[in-house]
């Protein structure tokens, strides 16, 4: 696999949450569209990518998965810098992963960079039965935040597309609109039709 | 741990001008240079093994101290120490020319078997590929069954030497979405996740096959047989000759004494025959003592935390091998993992951990059986079998854990300055790759973290990682220190298939995803020969990495 034919922009996005709330399968749904009950645990930080049509403009996603265990923060707080676009996981059926939501939110803003784009994600709505954290609730708490929110099944697909384009077309509305100064977002934007050979030369965020 | 200072001196190159020439090493520990075993191997055409006069080692003053100590096992003794004195005549000719011949062995078969394996292998990767695939599957695992007989996965020891491999496995992460055959068969998939718990494994995942056949066929060749006798003789006697069972079991060891050559390399079961059912006892007991001591607690406040991870974290580990799906099993595994990691609050239990229970759990299952471990049912054994089991693999992780406790500590220190000493290594073996890392901004960390923090195992197929350890329990400190020399030759293995990679993406995903599925006893043993000629030609005492 070699670089894509032209791209316009890399956005670098983080998957953040609690262990187990279903992150790897969000990330495999959008990027390989796979769902496995056979997936393991996430060990330091995971990496896949995904190119997305917005606006007429190529966009490839950059989605680092992270492993929510406490113990690997040291490790994994590298892994914010440059990231642009967040989904703050928990699991609909867990109360316990809802509410450490504000503690992520927090290391995400010391971390991060402070335009960055965030959703936040109720996962595993195919276990409504199991539902702990009211829908309303969350959604309230997000809006008070000033976060999108969705919630998400990565099992039957139901809004994965949906979250990870919301927070893509964001990211890239804020490019655009020069709501931020482009280094600091830490996106490249080029001319589309010199896209591929300039790309081949410059990494062109910065991956840490 | 260590300073700069002691890294300057870990590097000792005695003015080397190319990474890899091998001088005289004075100082480190090595049996007298011979002068005959020295002109064969320039014979051959192989640079000669350094060999420096040796001290004579106290070899024989270990066995003594073996002999008359009243434990030789206690949590808190230094056995390090003692494993460091007893490897330090492990016979580096020896196990050099086995390397060289190693090498040639497998590139000499290589031809023969890249015939065969093409086929065979675009064959696997559609099945990678394609999960909707069920018929495929299906039919494909037929084959594999009745080709178990013959070992497939050494006959698709299709990796080339190190610096010639032409296979490529196709990345996923560009595959179109939402493409017509994905969405109609998406219902078809979906239901068949949902309602099947596991697949079973395209090639047996576990090292029953890989120890003996790299012939390919069932029966053992005479070397084979040969070692295995050899093994038994040493196991046989009233005090076993440790050094002795560590050279030999540096190539690879024989199935059918695994368990019990663990349990001594470990240090669990000591050398003298007659102690070692009291000791067991003593020690089986004990652990069951934790058990009645401390596993009720799991729910308390304070332990609710770790419980809980662990909890989630077991059905995680191993979800493709059907052995480890039974209740049994995972919580044998909950109760390993949960008094280890209460008993040792400077780290508590981290993930990965986890996964470093299964190989001694799977090596000491295999004492009971016959056959392939994977789909073995553990409610055929007799509950003390399961217990003993249990107990051992508790102890033997537990001394393991004991040389790479700073990986799991806070800020997990021990593996970032593995993964520098990794970095610098790799610069210096293999410069073309270390610049298109840098080059493509690909930080060691982004992916070596997991093969330090996971010793490899989630690189590597089971198998594998078992045939590793033989090696790793061979050699002095063989987890924290051999490891790196591993880790740096896995790294250099795939330099093609890296400078192929010409963004940070395509870096990333392939050095997270290396395709080493059909790897068996070969590769590992190719991997091995390299990691020990690299260790060699930076050599160092084992001393800089005693804490």
């Amino acid at each position: 696999m070699g670089s894509d034919d032209g791209y316009n922009f890399v956005f670098k996005v983080v998957l953040i949450g609690e262990s187990g709330v279903g992150k790897s399968n969000l990330l495999s749904r959008f990027t390989k569209n796979e769902f496995s009950h056979d997936s393991r645990t996430t060990i330091g930080v995971e990496f896949s990518t995904r190119t997305v049509q917005l606006s007429g403009f190529t966009i490839k996603a950059q989605i680092w998965d992270t492993a929510g265990l406490e113990r690997y923060r040291a490790i994994t707080s590298a892994y914010y810098r440059g990231a642009v676009g967040a989904l703050l996981v928990y699991d609909i059926t867990k109360h316990l992963t809802y509410e450490s939501v504000e503690r992520w939110l927090k290391e995400l803003y010391e971390h991060a960079d402070p335009h960055i784009v965030v959703m936040l994600v109720g996962n595993k709505t195919d276990l409504e039965s199991e539902r702990s954290v009211p829908t309303d609730e969350a959604k309230e708490f997000a809006a008070n935040k000033g976060l999108f929110f969705l919630e998400t099944s990565a099992l039957d697909s139901t809004n994965v597309e949906a979250a990870f384009n919301i927070v893509l077309a964001e990211i890239h509305r804020k490019v655009s609109s020069k709501e931020v100064i482009r280094g600091s977002i830490g996106a490249v934007s080029l001319n589309s039709s010199r896209a591929e050979s300039t790309e081949e030369n410059k990494p062109c965020c910065r991956n840490i | 741990m260590s300073s700069d200072g002691n890294k300057r001196q870990f590097w000792k190159r005695n003015a080397a001008k190319v990474p890899g020439s091998i001088q005289h090493v004075y100082g480190a520990q090595h049996p007298p240079f011979d002068p005959l075993l020295h002109a064969n191997l320039i014979k051959a055409g192989n640079k000669p093994p350094p060999a420096t006069p040796g001290k004579p080692k106290k070899a024989t003053t270990f066995q003594e101290f073996e002999s008359t100590t009243s434990d030789a096992w206690d949590v808190g003794d230094d056995d390090d120490e003692l494993l460091a004195m007893a490897a330090q005549n492990l016979n580096i000719e020896v196990v050099m020319e086995t390397a060289n011949k190693v090498i040639e062995n497998h590139s000499r078969q290589q031809e023969r078997q890249r015939q065969d394996d093409t086929t065979e292998l675009e064959q696997r990767e559609e099945e990678e590929v394609a999960e909707d695939e069920e018929e495929d599957e299906e039919d494909e695992e037929d084959r594999v069954e009745e080709g178990d007989m013959t070992s497939p996965e050494v006959s698709l020891a299709s990796q080339s030497s190190p610096y010639t491999d032409g296979r490529l496995v196709k990345s996923h992460s560009e595959a179109p979405i939402g493409s017509p055959k994905d969405v109609a068969g998406e219902p078809a998939a979906l239901h068949r996740q949902r309602s099947l718990p596991h697949r079973p494994p395209l090639i047996p995942l576990v090292a029953r096959m890989a120890d003996q056949n790299t012939s390919g066929t069932l029966a053992m060749t005479e070397r084979e047989a040969s070692r295995l006798d050899k093994f038994r003789q040493l196991l046989a006697g009233p005090n076993t000759d440790l050094e002795e069972l560590r050279k030999l079991s540096w190539s690879g060891i024989p199935r059918q004494v695994r368990p019990i050559t663990w349990k001594l390399l470990s240090g669990y079961l000591p050398a003298n025959a007659e102690r070692r059912e009291s000791v067991l006892q003593r020690k089986r007991q004990e652990y069951f003592g934790f058990i009645q001591q401390y596993y009720d607690s799991r729910n308390d406040e304070h332990h609710q935390d770790t419980y809980r991870q662990i909890h989630i974290d077991i059905p995680r580990t191993n979800p493709l091998i059907p052995l480890f799906q039974q209740a049994s099993v995972q919580e044998i595994f909950e109760r390993i993992l949960f008094i280890w990691a209460i008993r040792h609050p400077a780290s508590g239990y981290v993930q990965g951990i986890n996964d470093l229970v299964t190989p001694f759990f799977v090596v000491f299952v295999f004492e009971y059986i016959e056959e392939e471990v994977e789909n073995f049912d553990v409610s055929s054994l007799q509950e003390e079998a399961l217990r003993n089991i249990e107990a051992d693999s508790f102890w033997c992780m537990s001394k393991l854990l004991d040389g790479i406790q700073d990986n799991y500590t806070f800020a997990q220190p021990g593996i970032q300055r593995k993964v520098k000493v990794l970095e610098e290594l790799v610069s210096r073996i293999d410069e073309s790759v270390h610049r298109h890392m840098q080059h493509y901004e690909v930080e060691y960390l982004q992916f070596a973290f997991r093969w330090m923090n996971n010793l490899l195992m989630r690189e590597l197929p089971l198998r594998c990682t078992i045939r590793l350890w033989d090696t790793y329990q061979a050699e002095p400190e063989g987890f924290s220190h051999f490891h790196l020399y591993v880790c740096a030759a896995f790294l250099v293995r795939w330099r093609k298939e890296i400078l192929e990679e010409k963004d940070f993406q395509g870096l990333m995903i392939l050095l997270q995803n290396l395709p080493t599925m059909h790897w068996g006893n070969e590769e590992v043993s190719v991997l091995l020969a390299e990691a020990y000629r690299l260790k060699f030609a930076f050599a160092d005492a084992p001393n800089h990495y005693k804490r």
